[in-house]
């Protein structure tokens, strides 16, 4: 197996909020061409980690490096979905106006029209071409996702980072969004997060487990016994009866 | 209705209607989308402290409530992205300091404040036209601020991590905009005095928000809907004999309450 280069690397990042450990002692490389599900409980700090690598969120220990460099500095070559509750869904602006700021370079740069081109070009990667003057309210929660997605993918970027991409759509609305990921990882690594492990997809190929400390790092098949410490429930009660599993069988 | 405009402070109140307009309408667009309506009423208040001052050094108190309410936009700014003070928090406590350092000052000033009751709570008949020209100039800052930075305020105010992440420097961003308040709230305070600037900063924008979902034509109806419904309140208080400030905040509130409960917004 090629040894693939390692674009974000954590080692020993300790975060706590007031008093209260949120990550203890996370250590993880993701590498390029990376398809990673990062799984835990609600406030089991995957948010965190996420803000962690983004340079959002400073650690109290540990080092972090993105792209070989700081957080700060090799943020912009990352793809970001944050989480959809956080958006006010009566904001004055327009599908177009919101994948555009995925061009962002910071004040006194403007939008040229090369960035222009990379919007249209976004929204018919996440097939919204239809819906660039629409306000973001007038539009279902798994078109919003796309948008979102679409002023990720408008940067670029070498890593996407999805914070609970699945949140908030429909069944269909999640397959297609997984068949839309499946065509992106070439062209990109992909980390998502999420604490429904029941809508993850067959096709992720590394599975962290994150419950304050990060639990399991490998394949996604080995992770049975990190999930089941992680939930501290047993993983047949989690994963059954639903379309995609995490998990292959046991042999 | 027009012979009213042969006295100077009938055409000084009319300019003032319309400069205030100006400010609120596009400084007022961010208070209500970003939601920063309460720090806004905290700097207004604090900004009390600078009138007071300028009472006590014998000079105009809307040039002292400049340096003032700057300051303590930026006190509230800094001290509300703090881990430990909740923003809010930070907002009651300069709140509070502003209106009682005013309150020091005025005591400390020789003889009594004749006028003190006119920035409390407005009056708009009394702008000389030394204001109106401050006023101009802090329009033509604000409105000139927002053309440059028009894209960058827009991306901090709808997602502020992305920005962030992006390449914005976003708590600089978010100082300069408190600060653009802080100006807007020294236009206001001659017109509705500090209690009621929060008014103007909202309702106009407030009332406007329902009928269009883009921020610039935002900010292009608010200035219009300011500019109409403040001199219909100057045009009442003055066939009323009500106070101007108080007047044009009751008109401003009644216009939301009845476009809010007729109009049902669509969202296209």
């Amino acid at each position: 197996m090629v040894e693939e280069k390692v674009i974000v690397r954590l080692d020993g990042v300790d975060v706590s909020f007031g008093g209260n450990p949120v990550l203890d002692g996370v250590t993880l490389d993701i590498h390029e061409n990376d398809y990673m599900a990062i799984l835990g409980p609600n406030g089991g700090g995957k948010s965190t980690l996420l803000k962690v690598i983004l340079g959002l969120i400073p650690p109290d220990a540990g080092k972090v490096e993105v792209f070989d460099t700081s957080p700060e500095e090799g943020r912009r070559r990352i793809g970001y979905l944050p989480q959809y509750a956080r958006f006010d869904l009566e904001f004055p602006i327009s599908v177009n106006e919101v994948v555009l700021m995925g061009r962002y370079r910071g004040p006194f740069s403007g939008y040229t029209a090369l960035d222009h081109q990379k919007v249209t070009e976004a929204l018919e990667t996440v097939e919204m071409s239809e819906y660039g003057d629409r306000q973001i309210g007038a539009l279902s929660g798994g078109q919003l996702q796309r948008v979102l997605l679409a002023r990720a993918l408008a940067r670029e970027p070498e890593l996407l980072l999805l914070d609970e991409p699945m949140a908030s759509i429909d069944p269909d609305m999640q397959r297609s969004f997984y068949e839309l990921m499946a065509e992106l990882r070439d062209r990109m690594a992909v980390v998502m997060v999420t604490h429904d492990i029941g809508v993850m997809s067959e096709e992720v190929v590394e599975i962290a487990c994150l419950n304050r400390k990060l639990f399991h790092h490998g394949g996604a098949e080995g992770g049975a016994e990190a999930l089941e410490e992680a939930y501290a429930c047993p993983i047949q009660l989690i994963g059954h009866g639903h379309p995609h599993r995490v998990l292959r069988r046991h042999e | 209705m027009l012979e009213v405009l042969q006295y100077e402070f009938m055409r000084n109140a009319l300019m003032a209607s319309v400069l205030v307009s100006i400010a609120c309408g596009v400084v007022g667009t961010y208070v209500v989308v970003k939601r920063i309506v309460f720090i806004s009423g905290g700097i207004a208040h604090a900004a009390f402290g600078g009138i007071g001052l300028g009472y006590l050094l014998g000079i105009s108190p809307i040039l002292t409530a400049i340096p003032f309410s700057l300051m303590s936009a930026v006190a509230i700014g800094v001290l509300g992205h703090r881990e430990r003070i909740s923003e809010d928090t930070s907002i009651g406590i300069l709140w509070a300091m502003g209106m009682a350092l005013g309150i020091i000052f005025i005591g400390l000033a020789p003889g009594y404040a004749p006028d003190l009751m006119s920035y409390l709570f407005g009056n708009i008949l009394t702008v000389p036209v030394t204001d109106l020209y401050m006023m101009l100039a802090l329009d033509i800052v604000i409105v000139g601020t927002v053309a440059v930075f028009y894209q960058d305020f827009l991306a901090i105010s709808f997602d502020e991590d992305f920005a962030t992440v992006s390449g914005a420097p976003s708590q600089a961003l978010y100082l300069l905009l408190l600060c653009l308040v802080a100006l807007s709230v020294v236009v206001l305070i001659r017109v509705v005095g500090v209690i009621l600037v929060v008014a103007l900063l909202t309702m106009p924008a407030a009332i406007s928000r329902q009928f269009t979902s883009r921020l610039d034509r935002l900010m292009a109806l608010s200035v219009l809907v300011g500019m109409v419904l403040t001199v219909t309140g100057l045009w009442l208080s003055y066939v009323l004999d009500l106070a101007s400030g108080a007047t044009i905040v009751m008109v401003l509130g009644t216009a939301f309450l009845l476009t809010s409960s007729l109009y049902r917004p669509s969202t296209a």
